[in-house]
Parts: structure tokens; sequence; C-alpha cells
């Protein structure tokens, strides 16, 4: 087998979480007796290797090295295969597929009607996607904010770094720290002068499409992730000392944990209403005015919070292990 | 409207609010929160089974202002509120089961995000169950996807993490095929609602256009569902995820994770596509054969294993296959077969694990044979809990595990006579199997240990509560088999209407 084979680092690398799980609970006499006593990986192979028949022997060695080859080689040309077959498969699909902009596509139907032509009377928006995902379709989207707030919590299970010591750089060597950050152009003077000006710009260019998700294109999705970008490009222009300043960690889990159940309540409220047939009472507000769209606002703007607080959360958590 | 009707949606929408609290109080509130939570939810899922049953009808629920096909609807049935009584019910069970590991398993200032994702799990679950469109489904199967990977990495180690990326790979092609097929089944028929697209791939069949989009869109919603619920050539990735993952884990993530993707396999092929269409294009015969080969194969690997707790996982990977050899029948009572299963394994399955984290507990945290020689009598109530679960997976009578033998066969016996053969034969041989795995773990842990000493110690109060419960659960799901046989039929009598 290659040593440079992706199996083979996998591999490499299960043994070494092994070993590391093992040096925690086990003494080294200890570690060593299991290891010896764990090397044969199942029963059939034990009785191969005691008996020491000369046949099963050189089939156990064929198959450490000579079938791992073929299998790896066979592995690949298989591999190329499916994707090749899949890839073929897609194709002739798209080409049954009514074309792009088919007015007698069956896409074009009565759902699509209603959306464009009566989202401005039933949701208040004059942007018929925000009417759609945020009011008729409501409850998708509010899973879609939960995803990602799963993924951010997954991101923080996985690469948040708990130990202050190790956090700040005080201990071991500087790639596992993030002393690194160092080396970059922080003082980069290019760098920090553009971000004075686009730092700004985009906070309020994020707002303007939060706020404007009911008139025009764009909303809380959109808009969170120009506003997130900003709080990125600060820390990374001006270091994490100047963001850290007004968003740490409690400032996030502030911010997410309100909005998302501010988002959550709403939709609850929207949803037992409208199913119960009750009158929900909020106001639709003037269509093509900002306050427009009734809950459709409020949700844009708890939703972009998120996605903002969620983009800053992967960078600095892949960055420095930490918010 | 009858308040109860609210219930599934509360449970749905809170349950993610729960996930979110979780994620900020301290580790021992959020297990408080978490576990009310639940048991407020498993509550309210036992109130719209037993208003379920006295409608004998399903009810729709409008998900906000507009009706279906321009806003979201969920669809509640018997089957579907006695799925989620028992899905809220196990995850409670396997929490409290694998308590005292997920303490110690997890990074101290992570444990609370251990609740988080089981929150977020049940949300998602439920929703898949409930769900009458295939948008919310794919929404609701990325938080599944994410959560239940989260759960396996929570485990902080070398091979979890490897098992995690496995797992994460595999179920991210899962998922990409799923949505390519509801992609192109927008394209054809216009529509994301279920009857609706049932109504639309009628008239499509019917007429033969679209006929090779339409194959594709049924085979990429087999395999991506398959791989999700790790189907025979797609299993690769579950020994090592559910193998290595702390107690609790191990026992939501083969209990409910892999249900969820087979009930909503259940719902295209009843709902959206029908029996006759699947018949007609011969997925089933694939299903049925692939579920044929996971129950002896996995058997097999269970049987090669010396680690407990990968023979149990190698253990789901055949009894994945009998849900999948009920499904593959496509007849009325193999259907029947793959829900009872489907129950019955996840009530039996999340017991055998939480015993084998307790046997891990007084054994020195080693899970191989060797090491869990004797743990029976240090850990009495999990040796017994072991052994009731053991003899529900071989089928002997008054366990759930025989229900389902006995289901499939009579419903292997109303099919056609090659299918009959097959699947009596592999029902015969993989109970053969089970009991050659099974059987020897059981003497093996309630042997004398090598040297001499075996005083049972006091269990905790939470596990032992677990174990109990899901005994009770399981002897009560093989003593009142008929009436749980008939609630499914009833359930999916008015399931595909």
């Amino acid at each position: 087998m290659k040593s440079d084979g992706f199996f083979s680092r996998l591999n490499s690398f299960v043994e070494y979480g092994s070993m590391r799980e093992e040096d925690l609970t086990l003494s080294p006499s200890e570690k060593h007796k299991t290891i010896d006593t764990d090397i044969p990986e199942n029963r059939w192979l034990t009785t191969v290797q005691n008996s020491e028949k000369p046949v099963g022997a050189r089939i156990a060695t064929w198959v450490s090295h000579r079938g791992v080859e073929i299998f790896d080689r066979l592995y690949r040309v298989a591999a190329a295969f499916i994707c090749f077959t899949l890839i073929g498969v897609l194709l002739s699909v798209v080409a049954f597929l009514p074309a792009f902009g088919d007015e007698d596509a069956p896409a074009v139907n009565e759902v699509v009607e209603r959306y464009v032509s009566k989202s401005v009377e039933e949701t208040g928006t004059t942007n018929a996607v925000a009417g759609m995902i945020s009011a008729y379709r409501g409850f998708d989207t509010l899973g879609e904010a939960h995803v990602l707030f799963a993924a951010a919590c997954s991101v923080i299970i996985l690469l948040r770094v708990d130990d202050p010591e190790r956090r700040h750089g005080k201990l071991v060597d500087p790639v596992m720290t993030g002393e690194d950050m160092d080396f970059e152009p922080n003082s980069d003077l290019v760098l920090r002068k553009a971000a004075k000006v686009l730092v700004p710009l985009s906070f309020i260019f994020g707002l303007y499409v939060i706020l404007n998700g009911t008139t025009s294109p764009g909303g809380g999705f959109s808009g969170g992730a120009l506003m997130g970008a900003g709080l990125i490009l600060t820390s990374v222009a001006f270091g994490f000392g100047r963001t850290e300043r007004f968003f740490g960690d409690e400032m996030y889990h502030l911010v997410k944990t309100a909005c998302l159940t501010a988002y959550a309540l709403m939709m609850a409220y929207f949803i037992y209403m409208g199913a119960n047939g009750f009158p929900d009472g909020v106001w639709l507000g003037i269509p093509g005015s900002i306050i427009s769209g009734g809950l459709i606002l409020p949700i844009n703007i708890a939703v972009g919070f998120e996605v903002a607080c969620t983009m800053y959360c992967f960078y600095a958590l892949f960055r420095k292990g930490g918010l | 409207m009858d308040l109860v009707r609210n219930f599934p949606f509360l449970t749905i929408v809170f349950s993610l609010t729960c996930g979110v609290f979780c994620a900020i109080l301290r580790p021992k509130a959020a297990k408080n929160l978490c576990l009310v939570w639940l048991a407020l939810t498993f509550a309210m899922s036992l109130s719209v089974l037993v208003y379920t049953l006295r409608l004998d009808g399903s009810f729709v629920y409008r998900m906000g202002k507009w009706d279906a096909p321009w806003g979201n609807e969920i669809r509640v049935g018997p089957l579907e509120a006695l799925m989620a009584t028992a899905f809220s019910a196990v995850m409670i069970l396997s929490l409290l089961g694998g308590m005292r590991h997920i303490f110690s398993d997890c990074e101290e200032g992570k444990v609370n995000l251990y609740f988080t994702m089981a929150a977020l799990l049940v949300s998602s679950l439920f929703a898949l169950i409930y769900t009458n469109d295939l948008f919310t489904a794919y929404v609701f199967v990325e938080i599944n996807t994410i959560a239940s990977c989260a759960l396996v990495m929570l485990k902080s180690s070398g091979r979890t993490l490897v098992a995690t990326t496995r797992y994460l790979i595999m179920s991210l092609l899962g998922s990409g095929l799923f949505l390519l097929g509801i992609v192109i089944l927008y394209g054809i028929t216009g529509e994301l609602l279920m009857e609706s697209i049932a109504g639309k791939v009628r008239e499509i069949f019917a007429t033969g256009e679209y006929s090779l989009p339409l194959t594709v869109v049924i085979g990429f919603f087999s395999v991506g569902l398959a791989v999700k619920s790790a189907l025979f050539p797609f299993h690769s990735w579950l020994p090592d995820a559910h193998g290595s993952a702390t107690a609790s884990s191990s026992a939501i993530l083969s209990g409910l994770v892999l249900k969820g993707y087979i009930i909503v396999l259940i719902k295209v092929f009843y709902r959206v596509f029908g029996l006759q269409i699947i018949m007609a294009e011969r997925v089933s015969n694939f299903l049925f054969l692939f579920g044929i080969l996971a129950m002896i194969c996995g058997s097999v690997g269970a049987l090669r294993e010396r680690d407990i707790k990968r023979m149990l996982a190698y253990s789901s990977v055949a009894q994945v296959g009998y849900i999948y050899v009920g499904i593959g029948m496509h007849s009325e009572a193999g259907m029947v077969a793959a829900c009872v299963q489907i129950l019955a394994h996840c009530v039996t399955k999340p017991m055998l694990f939480c015993a084998a984290g307790g046997f891990m507990d007084v054994s020195g945290g080693k899970k191989t044979m060797a090491d869990i020689k004797g743990a029976g009598r240090r850990d009495r109530v999990g040796g017994a809990a072991f052994t009731v679960g053991a003899l529900s997976m071989v089928g002997i009578p008054f366990f759930a595990g025989f229900v389902t033998k006995l289901t499939l066969t009579q419903a292997a016996v109303g099919s056609d006579n090659v299918r009959m053969i097959i699947a009596l034969a592999a029902v015969a041989i993989s109970t053969l199997l089970n009991a050659l795995y099974y059987i020897p773990v059981i003497f093996n842990i309630f042997s004398k240990p090598a040297d001499g000493e075996a005083h049972a110690s006091r269990p905790r109060a939470d596990y032992a509560f677990a174990m109990c419960a899901f005994m009770v659960l399981n002897v009560g799901f093989g003593v009142f088999s008929q009436q749980i046989v008939d609630a499914v039929r009833r359930g999916l009598e008015l399931f595909g209407m």
C-alpha cells in the first residue's frame, strides 16, 4: 500500500486516535498488554495465526500486501465508473426535463400564480420571494434557520478549545495555538485603509438589505451574510482584539438565542393563529414601504443577525478555536 | 378545532427552541430542560395517539394561514402518532440510560450541546414523521444529518472523528441524492405536496411522458434514503459510527435516526408514487434482495466482532434488512411487517446499547468480549436488560422481536412463491445467526470472571430506571402484539389515503 494514500493516512489517524484514547484510561504497562492482545482483528484471524498453517499464513500475507493494493485499485476504478454513470444519467434526465423558462412546464401552475399575483395582497410584501419563504412556506424557513444553528453548534463542538491556557498561546508550539496569526498581514497598510472604508459600508449595506427585504431582493439571509462579512473583515484587518471588544462569547450567545427564540415564537404564533382560523391581528403595513409585510420584517431582522453570528462564528472558530 | 390537533406542531417548533436554550445553559440545567421537554413531548404525542385512535382517521394541520399547495401542512394519523410516541419515549430512556457516559465522554464545556443536538434531533424526527411536503422533509433531513453526526462527534477521540467523517460523507451523499430526486420530481410535476404529486405522477405514468426521469427519481429516493438508513451495500459507515459513539448516541442513532429515513421512504412509496408504480418500476425487487443480503451479511459481520458495541452495530444492519424485506414484499402485509419491525427494533436496540454502556462501566471502560466477562453479575439490571434484548433479537415469544419475525413470516407466506421461499429461508438463517452471536454473549456476561470476584455494584437510579422501563416496553410489546399490529395495520390504511 502506498504510504501517502488517503486510506493509509486515515488508518494511521485511527491508530493514533485510539492510542490517545487508551493513554487517558490506562497505565503504560497495561497499555502494552492490551495492544499486544488486541492485534488480531477477529477470531478467524486469531486461529489462523495461532495454528500457523503455511497456507493460511500465506493467504494472510497475500491479503495484507497484494490484496489491499488490488482492492485499492479496483476501488478507484469502481468510483470513477459510478461517477461517470451518475453524470451520464443526470445529463440524460436533464435532456428530458422541460426547458428553462418554458411557459408550459408543469412547474408553472396555480401555486406559482398565486405567489406572484396575490403576495402583495396576502402578505403585504412587494418582494414575492420574501412572501413565499417567510410567510407562505414559513415553516420550512424556520427549519432552515435552525440548520444554520445546528451547523454552528457542530463547529463549536469540533473546534472550540475550552482550555484558556492553550487558547491564548501561552503553551506548546505556535502551530497549535494561533501564534501564527502574528505572521499574517494584520498590520498591512492597504488592508487596514481599505477595511476602514469597507467595514462601515458592509454593515450599513447589510442592514439596508435586511430592512428592505420586504420591498426588494434580499432579506435576512443575504443581509446577514453581508454583516457577517463585515465582522470577519474587521477581525482580519484590526485583529481579534477589536472584535472581541463588542462581540465575544456572551454576545454571540445572547444575539443568537434572542434571534432564534423570537423567530420561533413569531412563527409559532403565526402558525397557531392561522391553523385555528383566528385573525392574527398583525398589521401588514403599506406595501412598498419599509414597514410592510407584517411579521416578515421582524423575521428578516432575526434571521439576519443569526446568519451574521453564524458566519463570524465559523471564521473565529477556524482561526482561533473560540469566539 | 380541538386543542390536541395543535400538539404535533407544538412539539416540532418548541423542540427547536428547547435546543436553542440548551446551548446557553449549564450542563445540569440543559439536561433538566431537555428531559422535562421530552417528557412533555411524550405526553403530547400520547394524547395525539389516543385522539387519532378515537377519531379512527387522520387529520391535516395547516401550518399557517394558507392551504396546502401554497403553505405547508402536516398530516397526523394513528401510525404517525404511534411512531412519535414510541420515539419520544425511547429518546428519554436512551438519554437516561447513558447519562453517566454523556457527562464523562463529552468535554466539560460541551455537555450542554449534547442536549441541544438531542432536542434538534427529536424535532427533525417528528417533522419527518408528520410532514406531508417533500421539501419540508428535506429541510428536516438536513437537521437530522447534522445533529446525528454531532452526537457521534461529541465523544472526543480520534476514532469518533474518523467515524464521523465517514458518516458525514455517506450521509451527505444520501441527502444529495434525495434532494436531486426532489428537484427532478418538481421539474416534471410542479408540486411539492405529497397528494398533489401523487395525482400528477399517475397522469405522467399513464401517458408515458417523462418515464426516464420518473425512474431516475424513484432510484434516487431509494438509494439516497437507503444510504442514510444503512441498507446492506451502503452500511460500511454504520459499525464505526455506532460502535465508537457514546452509549446514548449509539442508542439514539440505531433506534431512531435510521428509522426516520425509512419512514420518509415508506411515505414516498405510499403517498407519492403509490405501490402500483413502485411495483411496475421493480424497485421493490432490489430493496427485497438487498434486505435479504443485509439480514445475512449483517449477522455474519456481527458474528465476527469481538467488540460488543460493534457487534450490536452490525446487528442493526441485519435488523434494517428485515425492514427492507418487509417493504420489498410490496404488499400490505409486508408494509405492516416493516412498520412493526421499526417499532420493535426501536424498543430493543437502544436497550442493548445502554446495557453495553453499563457493562463498560463495570469493566473499566473496556468493551471487548473478554473484558466484559461477568459484567452481568456486577451490573445486574444491565445484565437482565441485555438478556431481554438479546432474547428479543433472537425472536423468543413474548418479546418484541418475535412479533416482527411472526408478521414478516406471515407476509412472506402471503407473497408470491419465489419471495416466500427466499424470505422464509433468510428469516430462518438470520434467526440462527442471531442466536449464534447473542446467546454466547449472555453466557459470557453471566459467567464467573477469571479473577473470581464479582460483587454487584449499585446501579445509578437513572440507568436502572431506563433499563427497567425498556424491559417493560419490550415485554409489553411482545404481550400486546395483536393490538399493536392491528393499530399499525389500521394506521397504514389511513396512511396511504
